[in-house]
């Protein structure tokens, strides 16, 4: 059943204050909803090197009240198959293992191992949070970073590829849960997480993490900027269940109501897309639509 | 007493690894290990084995599943070589800093390029110094025994660190001796239970490989070293107790007619056993040769190399493997440094043999031997090599 109101949602805080992450950080803020629907008493979670280790604490200190492996950067689906391998073998059962990755840890150098992962039908939830660079390093580009924006390793022209269509990918393996999220919509949020952790199998949810350093827009505007992703139809909120699509959320009312805003509107608010040419908004604008267009039909698809 | 049999020494080794009731293997597949992972995905399989196999898509995911197997608490076990190694070299590190419990069965074998699928030990010089307990073995026999013993040191409470048993690419692997097998009474007397000091339990909340700041890594790294150096009575223990249950008694130095021997021949690994016909020879001509077989590498057994080498007036290293650009060979620095403050130290030679599966027989033993005492200089020579 679908969570109606942020009140329903659990109490208990498993991230307590005073973690290393930066303020109004999309990551933390999806991280903090994703173990309220865990049962961080049942949870062992798998994190790369990256702005996760950075939340995690410095040793010997940790805010967050579950139990954590670090494991190198292209590593991450593997770290994780070793946990459930381990834990079956020695006869543990009831436990969900979680790796919480980034773009670059999944889109680009962890993308190998993820891959294995999911084609072994490992029994494991991986959450991938995208905000679209290299963030804990410094802004450089990703896989996943989107045309037209500048980072430090795209100076001048900014990016003039397209973000790689990882959710295709993920969704290849054939594995019975693929989902995206957003820390703007945290109850859609809450309920995929909390559904992908009764689903046996491997499960995949990708969440678009607004990062306010990385991409050049003011703390307060945080959740403002992942509605306006969705409202933009730039992030697309769905999930697939056995291979069944469809729209939920803010995307959902989006196609049964219409009010598509453009990528102009979202580009503007966002300093990582001062260099943006007219002509890269205007493509920008088609691969949105073309995507768009394409989750609308597979949603009535799959409603047929 | 358990049976002999005539049997492949990776499928011995496989055996082995069944008969310790390991919990999970995770391996890719590169020559000469495959037989061993074959052997234990069939013995998994056939319901012979309860272990989860992990048929991981690379190297580097095969350590981490066993990083990640290891952390919540089961006997792991992995095989690989040269480049396989290469590729894990990240996690081979982090496996040994994050004093996880496992053992691997490196097939020794050439680092490319050229592209070689043949013996020396080029591929574990390379991660020499990662903090892992690093043991040779002479033949099939020191090989099955060594799994045993492996698992026995790598979980040990006051070790808790993974072991690497080096195993010659197909001069030992490949390779059918009759070997003494053990039954599980024997292994049941001989390898406890896997009781991690500390492993990922919810009911336990703590964090693996957290950041370490400039002010807790050196004493992370020292920590490292002394769990390391401090491994060898676990290590010396282990073997005893073998001793016991078996008749085989191994050292982490051992010798052959070395005790009045004015030249010492120093090899680790199978080559062990051609020096031995070589000291023979030698022997026969009325010369003063002894060899001194090292099994233990890391930790290295500096006291019993002090003084064995002391006695002699020249030392000849068989070095398995070349560092380019280096003083000498990894195996000769390491024995040059460990005598330079002695009073009394031999001349000890470099020779550089059998690289890249290159053949080495008894007669060029003597011919190195021969070569090194009268050489001039005493840097390094590449044995073998045509002009």
């Amino acid at each position: 059943m679908a969570t109606k109101a942020a009140k329903e949602l659990p109490k208990e805080e498993f991230i307590l204050p005073g973690t290393r992450s930066c303020a109004a950080c999309g990551l933390m803020l999806t991280y903090r909803h994703s173990l309220k629907a865990l049962d961080p008493g049942k949870t062992i979670v798998a994190v790369p090197a990256s702005c996760m280790t950075v939340l995690h604490g410095v040793y010997p200190i940790t805010p967050v009240k579950v139990i954590c492996v670090n494991n190198p950067f292209a590593a991450t689906g593997a770290a994780a198959s070793g946990i459930v391998a381990g834990l079956k073998a020695t006869g543990k059962a009831g436990y969900t293992v979680v790796a919480f990755a980034g773009d670059g840890g999944t889109y680009d150098i962890g993308i190998q191992s993820l891959s294995g992962a999911l084609e072994r039908g490992t029994d494991f939830m991986y959450v991938c949070y995208d905000n679209e660079g290299y963030m804990n390093t410094g802004t450089q580009r990703s896989s996943a970073s989107p045309a037209g924006a500048v980072t430090t390793t795209t100076p001048i022209l900014a990016k003039l590829q397209h973000k790689k269509d990882m959710l295709r990918i993920v969704e290849a393996h054939r594995i019975p849960y693929v989902a995206t999220a957003s820390p703007s919509f945290p109850l859609d949020l809450y309920d995929k997480v909390r559904k992908a952790k009764e689903i046996k199998g491997s499960r995949y949810i990708e969440v678009h993490a607004p990062c306010p350093p990385g991409w050049g827009f003011p703390n307060k505007d945080l959740i403002k900027m992942g509605k306006l992703a969705a409202d933009t139809a730039v992030h697309v909120l769905y999930e697939i269940v056995d291979g069944k699509f469809r729209l939920t959320s803010r995307s959902l009312r989006l196609a049964e109501k219409g009010g598509k805003k453009t990528v102009a509107d979202y580009v503007k608010g966002q300093t990582r897309f001062k260099k943006i040419t007219e002509g890269q908004i205007q493509a920008l604008q088609e691969f949105t639509d073309r995507r768009w267009y394409e989750f609308m039909e597979r949603h009535q698809n799959g409603r047929s | 007493m358990g049976k002999k049999v005539g049997i492949e020494v990776s499928i011995a080794a496989a055996e082995a690894v069944g008969l310790c009731d390991v919990d999970v293997v995770a391996a890719y597949p590169i020559t000469p290990q495959t037989h061993v992972v074959e052997h234990l995905s069939e013995l998994v399989a056939s319901g012979d084995l309860d272990a989860e196999f992990v048929p991981v898509e690379s190297e580097h995911s095969a350590m981490s599943v066993c990083c990640g197997s290891s952390a919540v608490g089961a006997r792991t076990f992995t095989a690989t070589a040269a480049q396989g190694l290469a590729l894990m070299a990240e996690i081979v590190y982090i496996a040994s800093s994050m004093r996880l419990p496992m053992v691997m069965f490196l097939s020794n074998r050439a680092l490319s390029a050229p592209l070689s699928i043949w013996n020396d030990h080029s591929d574990t010089m390379m991660v020499r110094d990662s903090g892992w307990i690093q043991v040779f073995c002479e033949n099939g026999q020191e090989v099955y025994d060594a799994i045993f013993h492996s698992f026995r040191v790598s979980e040990d409470p006051k070790v808790s660190l993974p072991v690497m048993i080096n195993v010659d690419g197909f001069n030992l692997t490949h390779v059918i001796e009759p070997i003494e097998f053990w039954d599980k009474e024997m292994v049941k007397a001989y390898l406890p239970p896997f009781r991690p000091l500390s492993k990922l339990h919810p009911d336990k909340v703590l964090s693996m490989g957290a950041f370490g700041m400039p002010e807790i890594y050196a004493e992370q790294k020292q920590a490292h070293d002394v769990a390391l150096t401090s491994s060898t009575p676990v290590i010396l223990q282990g073997w005893d107790e073998m001793a016991k249950l078996t008749g085989r008694k191994y050292s982490a130095v051992e010798t052959y007619r070395a005790e009045d021997a004015e030249t010492l021949i120093f090899a680790m690994g199978s080559i062990c056993e051609t020096s031995t016909i070589a000291v023979d020879k030698m022997r026969e001509q009325g010369k003063s040769v002894g060899l001194v077989k090292l099994r233990l590498w890391r930790p290295l057994p500096m006291g019993d190399l002090r003084k064995l080498l002391a006695k002699a007036k020249d030392v000849v290293v068989l070095d398995r493997s070349i560092a380019l650009g280096a003083a000498n060979a990894p195996v000769t620095s390491e024995m040059r440094a460990l005598m330079y403050h002695e009073p009394q130290r031999p001349k000890i030679h470099c020779m550089i043999a059998g690289i890249g599966g290159r053949d080495v027989t008894p007669d060029d033993v003597v011919k190195m031997v021969n070569m090194a005492l009268s050489e001039k200089d005493y840097e390094y020579h590449i044995y073998g090599v045509r002009g």
